[in-house]
Formats: structure tokens, C-alpha cells, sequence
């Protein structure tokens, strides 16, 4: 099963369509690595939206595209995990630690685009995000 | 009534088809969405497993709808290599750098019943039930 | 590759013969037949015995006839699943009318009761005949009735379990405050199946609202065990994965030695002292204007 990668820009969205085998996640792990080195991509989404199951494979294979993607310098952020199969996951001790994570896909792109944009200077403090209101900024919680 | 199916485990296709059966057979039972997706992905780790270490085996799904209890009992079974420290591989950190299989203390988080018989040389059994609130 | 075997009794009698299945035939012939009077006399009966009060004599009727025609079919084809399906169908149907499960089951057994009178009478000639046609008829009707039973009280649990589902909603309300921020106040005590439950509301608002920030305020907790620790701690993960922040408000000493005790690392979570703390700092996070606040305790 193949799943459609598109070239929004600099970044690529892959959706997954359906229940994925192992063959699959790792074709697709190779077709993204391919390809952001090919169109050097600045980011990669993942949307997992359609997906049932996130089992330790899949969990592995999304942590082994951010880590491959990331040495070509691109972000990769997942979208679209179901309330269910977060519950799932943390409780089967799958957390995709080290991997951002947004809502769905427009979020996916907002972090992108806060991500790569070159930063201005605002004010003293680099970690500063106070100033004129703006969604769709995403800022996580220390780590 | 009680009803049951196996399901031959070879290729990463047949974990696919074992965790859509699971979940399946739990609608059947009554489960909500979420424990679907635990049975599912429980099913899942199992058969990963089978396919990893042992290359071939079987799961069974079972049925239970007696009046005073629901719910879905699940073996997976194989002749493979077996595991040689039950113990460790139970333990927290052994594996769960996820993808490599085993990820069994998780599994026995996700559901209500968990047992494992596991011979090196002889291979390994490993029970799971789930079962319904009331 | 898929084998698939279930456990079925057949619905026949012991004997399982050509004259035992020829019998039944006869019988279904029989029932279908009498369809109109044994229908009649059967609702007749039921309006006697005061059951199904909270239905009108229109409405007895009407499932009396539907009851009577799944009955007769799963004599005749010997399964049941049609019966089992009308059987749910119908239980909910009336259990939101008040209808109990002594009422089903009395129901049923009065048909029971009049297709067997009408056996005796049609057969009390020949006695040979009756018993063999009893003989194949009472399995079945057994059966039929542990379905049609089984059936309702199946339903009537899960109507309860979604009755208590939807109490224990209401009872937890996750609130949205401002866009994109949520706020879980939680009070009282809390076991593992309302922790649970607590989680995938608050999940299933972070969706809903799409919530870039939650703050989850425990002052109202008085003690947390180990199990319900580590739950807070998967909340927090689990809404991570959703792309939402959370801080956790209101941490009293006791509780957070418990969390290092189960081995959280505090420096991972975000953690504010009150309520107002942290909703400040959620703003603060989603880059609203806040008024300059002295002293904000936030803990990293």
C-alpha cells in the first residue's frame, strides 16, 4: 500500500491512508528520506489520521524518519493521533518521545512555519513568547 | 455460546489481519472504541513478536459471552526459539525501546488478564483477556 | 488463513432424525396455520396476566405479532440469530418504557404455554404423535425462550452502563475558558476507573476545542495513590501526543513526593501552584497579552 506523499512547498505531507504492515512503514520511512533529501524539504508531516493502531513497530518507524529526516535538516511533526490511540499508547509505554506532535494538519504546518521562519528578535529572553496575540504558535512545556 | 477462530501468523499481513479480527470480535462482545484499540494493539505487539522471533505461530481469538462475564480471550502461541529470562523480558525498560518485539510489560498494562509460558528450545504461549466493565 | 468454529446446539431434539425434522416442519405448519387466533389468545393472555402495563393493547398487538412471526421462524430454520437481533432490537425498544425483565421473560413463556395447548388440542387424538411432536418442539422452544431473555437483560446492561458513562460525564465537566485552552478541575477522590475516564474526556475536549494548552488543577485532590499517579502522568503524555501542553496546578507536597516516589521527573512536567498561576502561564504560553504579574511561580 502506498502511501501519497505531497509537496507542499518546502515541506512534505504523508497521509496515511489505512491500516499500514510493517513493509509499508518502512517503505514509507525510505520514500520520505529519499525525498526530503532529493527536494531538500525543510519539514515532514506525518498525518496519521486514518490509522487504528499505533503499535511499537510504528511508533519506532515514525521515531526513525524524524531522526533520519533531522540529519538532513528537516523537522518532522505527526498529526492526527486519535484521542483512543493516545490513551494506547502512553499506557503500552509508547510516548514518541523526542518527536513533535500537533493536532492535525493545519497545526502541523503552523508549527512548521514558526519552525523554519528565521527568528526575529523579540524582546531579551530567546525562550520570550509573550507579545501580540497569536494563535497557532506552539510552544511545548519544558522537556 | 462460545466461539473461537485461529489465525496463522507468518508474515507482517497476518498481524494486520489478527488485530482486525480482534477488533472486530470485540465489537462483537460490546467494547467501547478505546478498549478496541488496546485489544487491537495488544493483538498487535503478540503477533509482532511471532513474525520477529519465532517466524511462524498462531493466534487465537476467543469469545466469552456467558451471562456473568464478557469479554475476549486472546493465545498467542508458537514454536520458536522461546524466551530465555521470562523475568527480564517482564520487566519495564527491556525492550521498550519499542519495534524490536517483546514490549510485553506494556502489553499486560493494556489488559485485565495476562500469562506467559515461555520454554527456550520449545517455544512460547502468552494468554491475554479482556473483559467488560459492567 | 481463517478457521472458524463455534459451538452451537442444534435445535432440534436429541433424535436429530428425518421424522424428528419432518415433526417440526408439521408443527411450523401448524403455528403458521393458527398464526391469527394463537396470536390473538396469546396478547388476550398477556393483557390477563397484567404484564407489558406500560404498553397500550395496540402496541402489545403489534409486538405480539412481530415476537410471534421471529418465533416461528427460528423453530422452523433452527437459527438464531434473526431472534437474537429482533430480540435486542425490541428490548430497546421498551426498556426505556419501564417494560422489566420479568415481563419478557412471562411473555415468553406464555407463548410457550399457548403453542403448547394448541399442540395438545390439535394431537390429543393421538398421544403417540404428541409426545413425539413435544419432543421436538421443547428444545427449541427452550431455546427460543433463553434468547429472547438473554437478549433483554444483555441490553438492559448496557443501557445502564451508558446511563452511569453519561453521569460520570456530567459529573466531570472539562472546561473551556479561552480558545485553545481547557481547564480540568478535579475534586474529591478519584479511583482508576474515573481517572480513566477523566483522560479520555480530556483528550476527546483537546480534539473538540482544539486545545493547544490544559491546565489540570488537583488543589481539590486530597491524596493520590501510585496507580492514579502514573495515570495524571500518561494524561500529560497522552495529551502531548495530541499536541497540547499541560500544567499541573494545585500540587501539594504530599502529592508530589508521591510522584517522585513512582519516579516522575517533576522537571518534566510543568508545574504551577494555584489555579490563577497557571492559567496565567497557559496564556503566557499562547501568547496573549498578559498584565505583569510580580511573582509568577512557575516551576520548570
Amino acid at each position: 500500500m502506498d502511501v501519497p506523499v505531497l509537496k507542499q512547498g518546502p515541506f512534505l505531507i504523508a497521509t496515511v491512508q489505512s491500516a499500514l504492515t510493517d513493509a509499508d512503514l518502512a517503505q514509507m520511512r525510505r520514500l520520505l528520506i529519499e525525498q526530503v533529501g532529493k527536494f531538500r524539504s525543510r519539514g515532514v508531516i506525518v498525518d496519521v489520521t486514518a490509522v487504528d493502531v499505533l503499535d511499537s513497530y510504528a511508533c519506532r518507524t515514525l521515531r526513525d524518519i524524524a531522526h533520519m529526516t533531522g540529519f538532513r535538516g528537516a523537522a518532522t511533526v505527526i498529526v492526527g493521533i486519535h484521542p483512543e490511540l493516545a490513551f494506547t499508547m502512553v499506557q503500552l509505554g509508547l510516548s514518541l518521545e523526542g518527536v513533535a506532535t500537533a493536532l492535525d494538519l493545519e497545526e502541523g504546518l503552523a508549527y512548521l512555519n514558526a519552525r523554519t521562519r528565521p527568528t526575529i528578535a523579540r524582546g531579551n529572553s530567546p525562550r520570550n513568547s509573550a507579545g501580540p496575540p497569536r494563535n497557532g504558535t506552539h510552544t511545548r512545556g519544558k522537556r | 455460546m462460545a466461539s473461537a477462530e485461529r489465525i496463522g501468523i507468518r508474515s507482517d499481513r497476518d498481524i494486520l489481519l489478527a488485530r482486525q479480527r480482534g477488533r472486530e470480535l470485540g465489537r462483537a462482545v460490546g467494547f467501547v472504541a478505546t478498549d478496541l484499540t488496546l485489544i487491537a494493539t495488544a493483538i498487535s505487539e503478540l503477533a509482532r513478536n511471532i513474525v520477529l522471533y519465532a517466524r511462524e505461530g498462531v493466534i487465537e481469538l476467543r469469545l466469552v459471552t456467558e451471562d456473568s462475564h464478557r469479554g475476549l480471550v486472546i493465545v498467542a502461541r508458537d514454536h520458536g526459539p522461546g524466551i530465555v529470562d521470562v523475568n527480564r523480558a517482564m520487566q519495564d525498560g527491556y525492550s521498550t525501546s519499542g519495534g524490536l518485539g517483546l514490549g510485553l510489560p506494556g502489553v499486560k498494562r493494556l489488559m485485565d488478564g495476562f500469562e506467559i509460558h515461555s520454554r527456550a528450545g520449545r517455544g512460547t504461549t502468552v494468554q491475554i483477556a479482556k473483559w467488560l466493565r459492567t | 488463513m481463517v478457521t472458524r468454529g463455534t459451538l452451537q446446539q442444534p435445535a432440534v431434539g436429541a433424535t436429530g432424525t428425518e421424522s424428528a425434522i419432518a415433526l417440526l416442519r408439521e408443527l411450523v405448519a401448524h403455528l403458521r396455520q393458527n398464526r391469527t387466533q394463537l396470536r390473538e389468545e396469546w396478547a388476550r393472555r398477556i393483557t390477563e396476566a397484567e404484564l407489558l402495563t406500560a404498553m397500550t393493547k395496540e402496541e402489545i398487538f403489534a409486538e405480539a405479532t412481530s415476537v410471534y412471526d421471529n418465533y416461528v421462524e427460528a423453530l422452523e430454520t433452527g437459527t438464531f440469530e434473526a431472534l437474537q437481533s429482533y430480540s435486542r432490537n425490541l428490548s430497546e425498544r421498551i426498556i426505556p418504557r419501564g417494560v422489566e425483565t420479568h415481563e419478557v421473560v412471562g411473555i415468553v413463556l406464555l407463548l410457550r404455554d399457548v403453542l403448547a395447548r394448541s399442540l395438545f388440542a390439535k394431537y390429543q387424538g393421538d398421544f403417540t404423535k404428541l409426545n413425539r411432536i413435544l419432543d421436538a418442539y421443547e428444545p427449541a422452544a427452550n431455546r427460543i425462550a433463553n434468547t429472547v431473555a438473554v437478549g433483554f437483560v444483555q441490553e438492559r446492561e448496557r443501557i445502564i452502563r451508558e446511563q452511569q458513562e453519561a453521569i460520570r460525564e456530567l459529573s466531570t465537566p472539562v472546561l473551556q475558558v479561552r480558545e485553545r485552552l481547557l481547564i480540568l478541575p478535579i475534586i474529591g477522590v478519584i479511583d482508576p476507573q474515573r481517572a480513566r475516564q477523566l483522560t479520555e474526556q480530556l483528550l476527546r475536549g483537546i480534539r473538540t476545542n482544539r486545545a493547544k494548552v490544559v491546565v489540570i488543577d488537583i488543589t481539590g485532590v486530597a491524596a493520590m495513590d501510585a496507580a492514579v499517579a502514573n495515570h495524571l502522568v500518561q494524561t500529560v503524555e497522552a495529551s502531548r501526543l495530541l499536541g497540547a501542553t499541560v500544567i499541573v496546578t494545585g500540587l501539594s507536597p504530599e502529592i508530589a513526593q508521591t510522584l517522585v516516589t513512582i519516579g516522575v521527573d517533576l522537571g518534566k512536567m510543568t508545574t504551577v501552584g494555584d489555579l490563577q498561576g497557571g492559567i496565567e502561564e497557559a496564556e503566557r504560553l499562547l501568547g496573549y497579552k498578559v498584565l505583569p504579574l510580580v511573582e509568577s511561580p512557575v516551576e520548570a
